[in-house]
């Protein structure tokens, strides 16, 4: 009985908090008629969900390439790591309004990145260009893997710390290379932490929008830009409630499967 | 083995100057004369400090206001969430109960929604329960934003703490509370920490949510948001170190404390 | 060390829910009573806002100026209304922000009677009726949309051209040549960014200059030869215009020569620039009239207070006093001085001279669109977006979008509006 009253705070709480708020607009929405239809006419429908496809894919395994990277960097020890850890985990507490603030004074048209060009006798670029979405695609990922790697970092830092160096050490012993034992002994002991910074992290950048939009407007858009675009630019609640919709089943159908497949 | 330690050492260096220069770049931004960002190319290096931009941005009416009630926000937020959060990931990682997986599936699914759909039901209901325009409401918006993510993040830590050292001090005759106490949470400590640290950050940039539920008692960024948009690029600038600022001091201040946490990985 | 800076640490964050004990602490710059909160969504640039709140402290009651965004401007409306519990005494913002809530506005006929003297132009009033029939905002400040140069481009001129009379034939060929001339390097931008009010230049502008309508000949002919034009005209168009939210920057920093924008928008470039009016078409000379009001919300908390307020704004000093540092024109008979300062200056002139062109095809907001207004601008913009960047067949997408917007105006079931002939129900022929 125990756990039931450990559980049901949180219960209430996000009932009355989120069940309810999202049912009466969800019926409100849904009051009107031929929603859906709107909404995958719309032109930039198709394109904001390749986008935020193709920028989630292309993301997260970068990420978590760099975070784990990072970790096991931090776990050797270097010097200066506690000036390294400052600098590493800063991104964090930047808000993705802020972030999307400081990379557009590097990649605008006469930004620090063609300022650095010029000097070096490169003609500059128009990085953030419409002509040149690849380079557009490529700002906004490098900015999302500066702002958003910290959270997973500071996650696999506080999963290494359960796996204990005996273990590393004694494989070690046993003439066991660097690979084997990331790959045999570490990685899995850190699975618990990596399946919690996966489905995070995959949620939280299927939320993401105000970097793209900060350096790209709405020439790169993304499914839950869109959201905010229909429910306050053309105030039409239901499609941006639709959308909201296909977010939200995306996120559901990723995170299962993120469950699924790293179930021991 | 010392070539080794190069290796690491430089990678390491890499990786700071990738989060560091974007932080020095609008840094220098933000500190130039208007003058001096419209030239081509851009100064590299700070010969042209102006704080012109940056004083006009800050003198804007309610910035120290706004500063104050993200502060309490923020910190009401890590305290509310933590006192419903904690017991619920002790529970999700302690027991077996029916209905386990579709609690955590709902727990995601309300981080997966965008919070504009919530607004307007929200501000009405909190319109009538007299807590809009108040930084509890947004107390409350935050806390139900930062609960699944302590939920699932403490519960995570939780569960790497092995329960047989927790049972035996029950054996020892500890309650289930001194034990909880004495030998769970120590251990967990550095994972609560780093859970209260992402909701503090969580609730500080948060800026749809707070907008749309104050009015005259604004958030800081909340604050900042239209000011932000139709600014002159100096002025936008000027406001993205206004706002990264913070996030180099609280991080300053939770470092030390982080690092002490995690004493044996990290030192 | 540790067990110190972790207790304090503790002892800080039980202390921080007692901090918040009151509520919060106000951002608005006004605490207490006495005061009533004006909530608007202009003059949302940094400098704007202060300056106008300068001018607001001339206000015989305090006011707290309350600047947000157009999107939670109409959230908060919304909400504070349908629940009955309104802080905002009074809310302004252009018309067609305004316009989604005509049922939540009161009626300000009586206000609009003591203010005879104002001599508000009767299209403005008419407009202010949003569609019904009394009054429901009363007339804040206008503006228009103009073309600023800057006088280095002036020598890529196409030889006969007067930039104060420029065709839009005569503008392609300057673009065209002053490109070529530049280098390769476009000179003409155009506000095409997400907050960019690019829309208004092919409803206002472009489409009226060439098909003497905006609604009723949204697939004509006439309006296929102008998206083609757009895109020629969009060829020599700088690229980087998609991320201009406004050209006054990309202006003054050289990247582009000449640009339509908003004034507002305009006026703060320094440098070498002059205003001239929009360009004429074969159907004469499109242009569109920008209007902000000032409603009372239902409800609204000290309405007298509010109303006096709305009176102070449209006192001759304080209109002269907001074209002077926030380059809003006068909605009222308040008359303007002929020695503005420059930028100011220039763009009323400019203004003027599109009122006054022979051929001058005035269009006004939308009517009655209420909050479908977004969406059918938004049509505007997916043509651009599909027929200049993604490239499609002019007529398909005409005929496509003209489905979209049937569908919108079919629901609304209103008259149309300037230029279009007012008659029967508005749609797409």
């Amino acid at each position: 009985m125990r756990k039931l009253w450990l559980i049901l705070p949180s219960i209430v709480f996000m009932t009355a908090l989120f069940a309810w708020p999202l049912v009466s607009g969800v019926l409100q929405a849904f009051s009107g008629s031929g929603t859906f239809r709107r909404m995958v006419d719309d032109p930039y429908f198709w394109e904001a969900a390749r986008n935020t496809a193709l920028l989630i894919v292309a993301l997260i395994p970068l990420q978590f390439a760099l975070a784990v990277t990072m970790a096991l960097l931090m776990r050797e020890k270097p010097r200066f790591a506690g000036l390294h850890f400052y600098l590493w985990v800063v991104p964090l507490a930047i808000s993705d309004l802020a972030a999307g603030l400081v990379w557009l004074s590097i990649f605008t048209d006469r930004g620090y990145l063609n300022s650095i060009l010029e000097k070096a006798g490169v003609e500059s670029y128009a990085w953030l260009s419409v002509e040149n979405p690849s380079t557009m695609f490529l700002a906004v990922l490098i900015a999302e893997l500066w702002r958003a790697t910290a959270l997973v970092f500071v996650i696999v830092v506080a999963g290494l710390q359960n796996v204990p160096r005996e273990y590393d050490e004694a494989a070690a012993v046993f003439g066991a290379t660097y690979w084997q034992r990331l790959r045999h002994v570490i990685l899995p002991q850190l699975k618990p932490s990596l399946q919690v910074a996966l489905i995070l992290r995959t949620i939280l950048a299927l939320e993401a929008f105000a970097v793209a939009q900060a350096l790209t407007g709405r020439s790169f858009p993304l499914l839950v830009g869109e959201t905010y675009q229909w429910y306050y630019t053309l105030q039409n609640p239901n499609v941006a409630t639709a959308i909201a919709l296909v977010v939200l089943t995306l996120s559901i159908v990723a995170s299962i499967g993120y469950l699924r497949l790293m179930r021991p | 083995m010392t070539g080794r330690r190069w290796v690491i050492q430089l990678l390491c260096v890499l990786v700071s100057l990738f989060m560091a220069v974007p932080i020095y770049l609008i840094t220098l931004a933000a500190l130039s004369s208007r003058e001096s960002l419209d030239r081509f190319p851009l100064p590299l290096l700070p010969t042209s400090l102006s704080g012109e931009t940056m004083t006009t941005f800050l003198r804007s009416t309610g910035v120290v206001g706004g500063l104050i009630n993200s502060i309490t926000i923020g910190l009401s937020t890590v305290v509310l969430s933590l006192a419903i959060g904690l017991p619920a990931g002790y529970a999700l990682a302690r027991y077996a109960f029916r209905g386990k997986d579709a609690y955590q599936i709902g727990l995601l699914l309300t981080r997966a929604l965008p919070i504009v759909v919530l607004s307007v039901p929200l501000g009405r209901t909190f319109l009538d329960l007299g807590l809009y325009d108040t930084t509890y409401g947004v107390t409350l918006l935050h806390t139900a934003l930062a609960l699944p993510t302590t939920i699932l993040i403490t519960s995570a830590i939780f569960l790497g703490v092995p329960p047989e050292q927790e049972e035996a001090a029950m054996i020892f005759g500890a309650s289930p509370l001194v034990a909880f106490v004495r030998v769970v949470l120590p251990q967990a400590l550095p994972g609560i920490a780093a859970s209260a640290l992402f909701t503090f950050v969580l609730s500080w940039n948060e800026v749809l949510g707070a907008s749309i539920l104050t009015l005259g008692r604004r958030t800081l960024p909340a604050q900042l948001l239209a000011t932000l948009a139709d600014s002159p690029l100096a002025f936008r600038f000027a406001g993205g170190l206004a706002l990264v600022l913070p996030a180099l001091i609280f991080i300053a201040i939770v470092r030390r404390y982080l690092l002490n946490m995690w004493g044996t990985t990290l030192r | 060390m540790t067990k110190v800076s972790r207790r304090a640490l503790l002892t800080g964050l039980a202390a921080a829910p007692l901090l918040s004990a009151c509520g919060g602490v106000s951002t608005t710059g006004t605490s207490g009573s006495g005061g009533v909160t004006l909530m608007s969504n202009q003059f949302s640039p940094v400098e704007e806002k202060q300056r106008f709140e300068q001018i607001l402290k001339k206000a015989p009651v305090p006011v707290a100026f309350n600047q947000v965004e157009t999107g939670i401007f109409a959230s908060t409306l919304q909400t504070q209304v349908e629940a009955g519990k309104v802080q905002i005494s009074v809310a302004g913002a252009l018309h067609g922000d305004l316009a989604p809530h005509k049922d939540r506005l009161t009626d300000l006929d009586d206000l609009l009677g003591t203010l005879g003297d104002r001599g508000f132009p009767a299209e403005l009033t008419d407009l202010a009726k949003l569609g019904g029939g009394t009054t429901k905002y009363i007339p804040w400040m206008q503006a228009s949309y103009v073309l600023a140069v800057n006088k280095k481009a002036l020598e890529w001129l196409p030889s006969g051209a007067d930039v104060q009379k420029l065709t839009y034939d005569q503008l392609l060929a300057w673009a065209t040549a002053g490109k070529a001339g530049n280098g390769g390097k476009p000179i003409l931008g155009i506000p095409a960014g997400v907050k960019g009010l690019y829309h208004r230049f092919f409803q206002g502008f472009l489409l009226p200059s060439f098909t003497g309508g905006q609604i009723t000949t949204f697939r004509s002919a006439e309006a296929v030869t102008a998206w083609e034009y757009m895109k020629e005209l969009w060829a020599q168009t700088a690229r980087a215009s998609t991320n201009y939210d406004n050209l006054q920057e990309p202006l003054q920093r050289g990247e582009v020569m000449v640009g339509f924008d908003h004034v507002a928008r305009l006026v703060g470039a320094t440098g070498d620039f002059i205003m001239v009016p929009a360009p004429t078409g074969p159907k004469g000379l499109g242009y569109m009239l920008v209007l902000a009001g000032l409603g009372i919300p239902k409800g609204a908390p000290d309405p007298d207070k509010a109303k006096q307020v709305i009176t102070a704004l449209t006192t001759p000093d304080v209109q002269l006093e907001v074209l002077k540092q926030n380059a809003f024109f006068p909605v009222t008979n308040a008359k303007v001085p002929a020695d503005l300062p420059g930028a100011v200056g220039q763009a009323s002139s400019a203004i003027g001279k599109q009122r006054q062109a022979p051929k001058g095809i005035l269009s006004l907001p939308p009517v009655g669109l209420g909050a479908r207004d977004g969406e059918v601008g938004q049509i505007f913009k997916n043509c651009f977006k599909e027929i200049c960047l993604d490239g499609k067949p002019v007529e398909q997408v005409l005929d496509a979008q003209a489905g979209e917007l049937n569908k919108i105006l079919a629901e609304l079931k209103i008259p149309c509006w300037q230029p279009d002939p007012a008659g029967a129900e508005c749609k797409a022929l």
